[in-house]
Formats: C-alpha cells, structure tokens, sequence
C-alpha cells in the first residue's frame, strides 16, 4: 500500500483536525459549566441555529466570505514565509477604494461599476502592501511589524477621510454607492435565506480559492513562490529571483485582503464604514493556519469560524458572547497544535535513516 | 575466562523500525576492550541508528544490548554515560564564546562554595587529560579561536572528562586535512593504548585500513561481515558494501599540456577579491583559467575562500574588485543573478545539496526542473507543462540510476546519495559549457561515488570546462587534469596531473613553501 502514502497522510490530517475540533468543543465544555449551563444545550442550540436553520447557514456563509479572502491572502504569503499580519489595514484600505469609486462614478452601468469596484478594493489592498513590500524586498524590515504599523495607518486615515470629507452628516458612514454597484443577494434567488445579506461574493471567494489552487500548483510562478518557501537559499541558487516573487507575492496578497471587503461594501450595506472590517483581516490568520494554507481548507476554516461568529447571536441569550471567542481560541489552539503533532508524526516516519 | 568478557560492546539481533522501514535488521556489532573498530556502509545503511541505540538515543524495537558483558538497557543518553559511553557527533557541540577548559567540564562543573564555578580546578582537570592523551590545546583558548581539528580534539576531550571508556566517533575524518588526520590517527591509537576502546564510524576505506583493528561492514540495515582488518583490503571492503565490485580510479585520458595549451579557455579570473559574509577579506586578488575540456581541481582547507569564489562565478555574490571572463564576455556583476549564468552556459552542483541543491519538500521530479523551470520545454508563462517535467524527470531518473525510480517521491526521502544524483543529473543535462561542483561526493556513498565521477568526466569529454572543488585529496587526484592550491583567497600553485602527490598539496593547504 505504498501508492497510498500521500492520500493516507490527507486522511489522517483531516481525521486528526476533526478530532482536534470535537476535542476544543469538549474543553469548551468546561467554560460552559463554569457560567453554570448545559453545554450540550447551549451545542444543541449552535447545531439547531447554524445547520438546521437556513437563515443561520446564509448568515455562515455571509460571514466565511471575507474569511475565505483575507485567509487566501495571508496564506499566499505563507507560502513566500511572508508574514502578512496586514489583512484588515488592506482590507479597510480596499473597502475605501471600492466604495469611493461607488460613489464617485455613479454614471457607470453594472457591468462597468462592479468590475471598477472590485478592481478598486484589489488594488486598495495591492497599494497599502506595497509599502510594506517594497521596505521588505529593499530594506530588509520585517513584514510583521511595518504591516501592523500600516494597520493602525489604514484605521486612522480612513477615519480621517470619512469625518472630514465624506461622512454623510449625522453618521458615521459615507453616502451610499451607486445601486450599479450593488451585488445581488442569495435571498433573491433561495427565499430560505431571507434577511441574511448574503450575497454572490461568496462566489467570488469560491473562485479565488480556485484560482489560488491553480496559481500556486500549476505556474511557474506558483513553483518558484513555494520554492522560496520551502527552501530558499536552494531556490536562489537555483537562480529564482527571490525580491522579485516576493514582491509580487505581498502585492497579490495584499490585494486579496483588499477584495475581502466588496462583501460588505458591494453586497451588504453598499457604503464605507468606520470599523466595517470588525477583525476579519485578523481571523484571517486564523483561517490560513486551520486551513493549512490549502484553498479547500481555508474554505473548511472560514465556514467553521463563520459559523462561530453567526453563533455569538444564537446562544446569546444562554451563555455571554465570550464563550464563543472561547471557543474559537480553542479551535485555533488544538488544530495548530495537532497539525504540529502530525508534522512531527510525519517527519519521524521520514527520518534520515544514515 | 570466558569469551564474553572481552568484548567491550555486544549488539546482538538488533532492530529498529521506522514506519514501515527497516533502519537496522538483525544487525550485530561486537568490539573488543582496548581494541580500535571501524564501522562502515553506505549512506542508509543504518550505521548511526545502530550507534544512536548504542548511545541511548533510540530504543530497539528487539536485540540485546551487553556492555562489558553485561545486559543493559539504555533509555537516554545519560544512562549510556553512566556506562562510560561517550560519542563525538559529526557536527560538533560547542559554547563558541566559553574557552576550552569551560567547554570541557560544562554539565559537570567543579563549584565553589556550592555555587560559582572553580574555574582553575576546572583549568587543572582539563590540562591533566590533555597531557595524559596528548590532545595539544590550550584550556584557556577560547572555541571560536579554534581550527577545526582542535574543535575535534576539545570534543574528544569532553568524554574523557566523563570518564569515557568506550568512544563513538561519527565520521570525525571528514573535516580535517591529511597532516591533522595523520595527527587525528596518532590520539586514537593513544586512547586504545590506555585501554580506551574507539568505534569509528566511516566511509572512508583508506582510513579503516590504517588504524583499525577490525571492521563490521553493514548494508541494508544489516551486518554483513565482521573481519579482521589485517586480511581486507580497500576493495574487498567496498564489494561488502556495495554489494558488487567497485571501481576506484574511474577511467579516463588525461589532457596533456600541449592539448590544453591548443584548447580554447572557458573560464577566466583575473584578481579577484571580495568580502566574505563575516566581513574579512575571503579573496585576495585570486586569477585563475580554465580551458574548455579540462577539470581544474582545487584543493584547500576549507574557508579559505572557495565558498566566495563558487558564489561570484555561479552569481549569487559580487566581488569588489576584478574581473570573470566567461567564454570570452566579462561577467557583469551589476544586477547579476544566477539567472544570467545558467543562460550563459553554466551548471552548478552546489556543496550542500540540502542547504542549496535541493528542495527537500518538493518531489524528485519537481527538483530536477529547479532553476530549469522556466525553459521553454518545462513551461509558458502561465502553465508547468506537467507532461514534459514527468516525461524529462523519469528520462533522467532512469539516465542517472535515481534509487527507488519514483519521480513522484519526496525529494528528503531519499538517501544522500540518491539526492546527490538528482543534483547532478539535473545539472550535466543542461548541456553545459562551464560546470561548478563543490564537494559532488560529500557524504555519499561509494557506488554512488563512481557513478558521479564518471559523469563529471563524461561531461567534460563533450568539451564542458569543469571546477572542481573537494575536501576529498583523492577525489581531486583522481579526477583533476591540473590541480591548484588555495590558500587565504589565492592560487598558492599549481600542478599537472601526476605532478604531485597528497602529502606536498596538504602542506601547500596549510600554507607551507612548495
């Protein structure tokens, strides 16, 4: 059974990450105990809101879809080791351009619009990485620090932006965009889903997975880019211009937290808010980890803490909403951990054997 | 007296699993007291896990295991202390900023008032054991002060400090030129003249000849023989190995200087100087030529500047000052990368294959396009043509013997010297008018060792240029048609085939007059 090693070893990572998430839900079991409820009330409850309720897996889906973006992104820069802790300073950056552009060309016909838009909220984020970027390719600064400086930069310039130009008066948001940038909701399609905004972003997000797939595993590009990753110094000898992939890999990264936000902006409230990104850029570190940086996993991952996120509102009225962060700490916790478990199972297996 | 109580070591029956793979099979050592014995195989033979379980670091999954006679059982190293068993890992285990004296008692320091460390007490035990096995340091020398044969001798002296009767020596040849190996040779049989028993780990037949008592051989996991040394030879040895009989000199004609004289040059190197990434002067005005269809050998102690010159002509470094000559195009060095190089003409096999030759997470097929990718015949822009990279990968996997023929294999679960072949394969089918190989048989078996010098000279029959740069003295003579010295980043000279002999190039190496 030789043939089978590599689909053995994906069984048994997805056996194992299972197992590791049923063990985070037990664990969170305890916490539920400590404020003196049911835990299995309080699952049930999750199970019966999010799965069973087509409202609650719409609302999943609403809230996986930035996931799946900014996940995709920081994960590509995992595969260069580029530590792109910038997502939501990106993603807010992108969602600026892409609803200023909504707003500003209100003449435009849909199929001019929404392209623009979408375009505007890569390049929003593919502009906020670049500095990042380009002092790492010339100067050597660490990714990790100069890009959450750029988030605190993003926050505040936006901010800036919205209270002294833009701001419809009386709120803290922009006017809305032109309805030609408007993307279309699932509820128009399956009634199911009525009242959830979620939207055919998702498809978006499903596509990029795709394209990710096919970028890193079937270019020259993706090669040289997982080369750098996995070796680096073999893959400059190789002659692989490393600044040069690196470069390009940030920008690309950068650009795909960037587009995270045409959720919110083209499908759900159709303006830029002021803290509209509410964290996703960083649970999209989160999502790249569980995900294993692979576009299927990275789907599995943002589904699943989509669905935590919708479930805060679903047993709200049992447990406090910390539980859920609880668990989502959880979650992170033991699949890392058990992926680290399985890494060092399968080295040991592999062993130089000299 | 019963027999037993001679040995010092007895391994009987041991096996160890990993996964589904056997790294020792019912493989046995038996070493007497006092007695000098080498332990030889291939790469993956399975000698550092029979040694790794005579250390204490892995449990055998069956064997018996009798320390003077005695059964044991060993759960960590320490226990293996205990029992007065010391090894010296291939790659030393030093505080560079401690002195030597430091380094010696570190884990067992001699203390003061319970709690500071008695250094002069500690300065004392340590010269006691350098006079006694005559190991020359200096106790107060500090380590990153020290060559790397006195890094050697410091770690040979942190057993005997834990009062090692039974020495394990992995590979401790493969670092030292032939004087401080002649130097290395004369401590041993000291040890084994004060009763010191010494396991040698080794691929290096020559040296097992020379100072070994008797020799296990294993191969595949298994003990194949155990003979006394004074009836094998270099061959006899190898065939045990190997499992057929081996080749030592390949074959081949040598240029004559008047060939030479007639052929065209392919590399040329005026005055090079540049920096080494401590920030010394690692070239020191170096000029070399190389003509086309010639194997220009250097021999040198390493850190001399080998490294920095590999670097500038393959392009991953620029010099500060001089010129490189490339079939008749001087190498810019502004924006130069190893790109430009390769579509001049070059083929590199780098020294590490691990650190720069390989991607070891990648497959056997995905390493043999590294740094070829983009060609036309692997790749467009936008797509790896995965047809041709299987069709090519399984081509050169068969042309260069790549063991298990499995394209698709992680590259790291090979064994060295079937990583080696990948290097070499994907490299001399570039066709190339200029090859650069560094260290090509470090750590390599001896089947694959031929193989790869038939290569190299292949290779350089089809009119390619060759640098060849070894630690190995044989291997530089035995393939080289003209041989030059370096010494503190330049040409201290050069020689013909045949025009010297190892002893005058290891002193010419330490910087003696020729």
């Amino acid at each position: 059974m030789k043939l089978s090693k590599t689909s053995k070893a994906f069984l048994i990572n997805i056996g194992v990450t299972l197992a590791a998430i049923f063990a985070s839900f037990v664990v969170g079991a305890f916490f539920i105990l400590l404020v003196g409820v049911n835990p299995l009330t309080v699952y049930w409850k999750l199970f019966e809101g999010i799965i069973l309720n087509p409202y609650g897996l719409a609302q999943t889906f609403f809230k996986a879809t930035p996931l799946i973006m900014t996940g995709l992104g920081i994960a590509l820069g995992f595969k260069a080791n580029i530590f792109n802790i910038g997502a939501e300073g990106q993603m807010v950056i992108g969602g600026f351009v892409c609803a200023w552009l909504g707003f500003t060309f209100t003449g435009l016909p849909p199929f001019l619009l929404v392209p623009l838009c979408i375009f505007g909220a890569f390049l929003g984020g593919v502009l906020w990485a670049a500095v990042p970027a380009i002092l790492k390719v010339k100067t050597g600064a660490h990714e990790v620090i100069t890009t959450i400086m750029m988030n605190f930069i993003a926050l505040a310039l936006t901010n800036y932006l919205i209270t002294y130009f833009f701001h419809l008066p009386e709120t803290v948001h922009t006017q809305l965009t032109s309805p030609s940038a408007f993307l279309p909701r699932l509820d128009q399609y399956i009634a199911a889903f009525k009242g959830s905004p979620a939207n055919v972003t998702l498809f978006l997000a499903v596509a990029l997975c795709a394209l990710f797939w096919w970028l890193i595993w079937k270019t020259p590009y993706g090669y040289e880019t997982r080369a750098i990753g996995l070796n680096p110094s073999a893959a400059e000898t190789g002659g692989i211009n490393i600044k040069r992939n690196v470069l390009l890999t940030f920008l690309i990264s950068g650009g795909l937290s960037g587009l995270a936000a045409t959720n919110f902006i083209m499908g759900y409230k159709h303006y830029f808010e002021e803290g509209f990104s509410q964290g996703v850029g960083f649970m999209g570190i989160a999502v790249a980890l569980v995900g294993q940086n692979n576009p299927f996993g990275i789907i599995f991952a943002a589904l699943l803490f989509g669905a935590l996120s919708h479930g805060t509102l679903v047993i709200n009225a049992l447990v406090p909403k910390d539980i859920i962060q609880i668990l989502q700490a959880l979650v992170i916790f033991f699949v890392i951990s058990a992926n680290l478990l399985i890494k060092k199972y399968i080295a040991k297996i592999n062993e130089d054997r000299s | 007296m019963p027999d037993n109580d001679n040995f010092a070591i007895e391994l009987t029956g041991v096996t160890k699993r990993f996964g589904s793979i056997y790294a020792n099979k019912d493989a046995s050592l038996k070493v007497k007291k006092g007695q000098i014995h080498a332990l030889v195989g291939e790469n993956g033979a399975g000698k550092s896990t029979l040694m790794k379980i005579l250390y204490g670091m892995y449990r055998p999954d069956a064997g018996e295991l009798k320390v003077n006679g005695k059964a044991v059982t060993l759960n960590s190293p320490k226990d293996a202390i205990n029992l007065k068993i010391g090894m010296v890992h291939q790659h030393f285990m030093l505080v560079k900023t401690l002195t030597v004296a430091e380094n010696v008692v570190l884990g067992e320091e001699p203390v003061h008032n319970g709690f500071s460390l008695d250094y002069s007490k500690a300065k004392e035990e340590t010269k006691r054991l350098i006079e006694k096995f005559n190991l020359i340091l200096d106790p107060d020398a500090l380590v990153a002060d020290l060559s790397v044969g006195e890094e050697q001798r410091l770690e040979i002296l942190k057993i005997l400090y834990r009062k090692a009767d039974i020495l394990i020596l992995d590979e401790p040849t493969a670092v030292l030129t032939p004087q401080e190996i002649k130097y290395f040779f004369d401590i041993i049989r000291k040890l084994s003249a004060e009763g010191k028993t010494v396991v040698l780990i080794t691929h290096k037949l020559k040296e097992v000849l020379a100072i070994s008592s008797s020799v296990t051989v294993m191969r595949q996991g298994a003990t194949v023989a155990r003979v006394e040394t004074a009836g094998a030879t270099e061959s006899s040895l190898a065939q045990l190995m190997v499992g057929r009989p081996v080749i030592f000199q390949v074959e081949r004609t040598l240029r004559t200087k008047e060939e030479l004289a007639k052929s065209g040059t392919t590399l040329s190197i005026r005055d090079l100087k540049a920096i080494s990434a401590k920030g010394h002067l690692a070239l020191n005005g170096l000029s070399l030529e190389i003509k086309k269809g010639e194997i220009f050998g250097i021999a040198g102690v390493e850190g001399n500047g080998q490294s920095e010159l590999i670097e500038i002509i393959t392009g991953l470094k620029r010099p500060i000052s001089g010129t490189v000559t490339v079939l008749g195009k001087d190498i810019d060095f502004s924006g130069n990368t190893p790109r430009k190089m390769f579509d001049a003409g070059l083929a590199h096999i780098p020294e590490d294959r691990h650190k720069k030759g390989l991607v070891l997470d990648y497959s056997v097929a995905e390493n043999l396009i590294l740094g070829r990718h983009r060609e036309p015949a692997f790749s467009t822009v936008t797509a790896i043509d995965f047809e041709s990279v299987d069709a090519f990968s399984k081509k050169a996997s068969g042309d260069y013997g790549i063991y298990p023929p499995r394209t698709d294999l992680r590259a790291g679960a090979l064994s060295g010297g079937n990583q080696q072949k990948i290097v070499v394969a994907r490299e001399l089918s570039r066709g190339p008018k200029l090859l650069i190989v560094s260290q090509p048989t470090r750590g390599v078996d001896v089947g694959a060792i031929e193989f790869i010098h038939k290569k190299i000279i292949e290779t350089r029959d089809q009119g390619c240029a060759v640098l060849l740069i070894s630690a190995e003295l044989s291997e530089i003579l035995s393939l080289s048609d003209r041989i030059g010295v370096i010494y503190r980043g330049q040409i201290a000279g050069v020689f013909g085939a045949g025009e010297v002999g190892e002893e005058q190039l290891g002193l010419l190496m330490m910087g003696g007059k020729n």
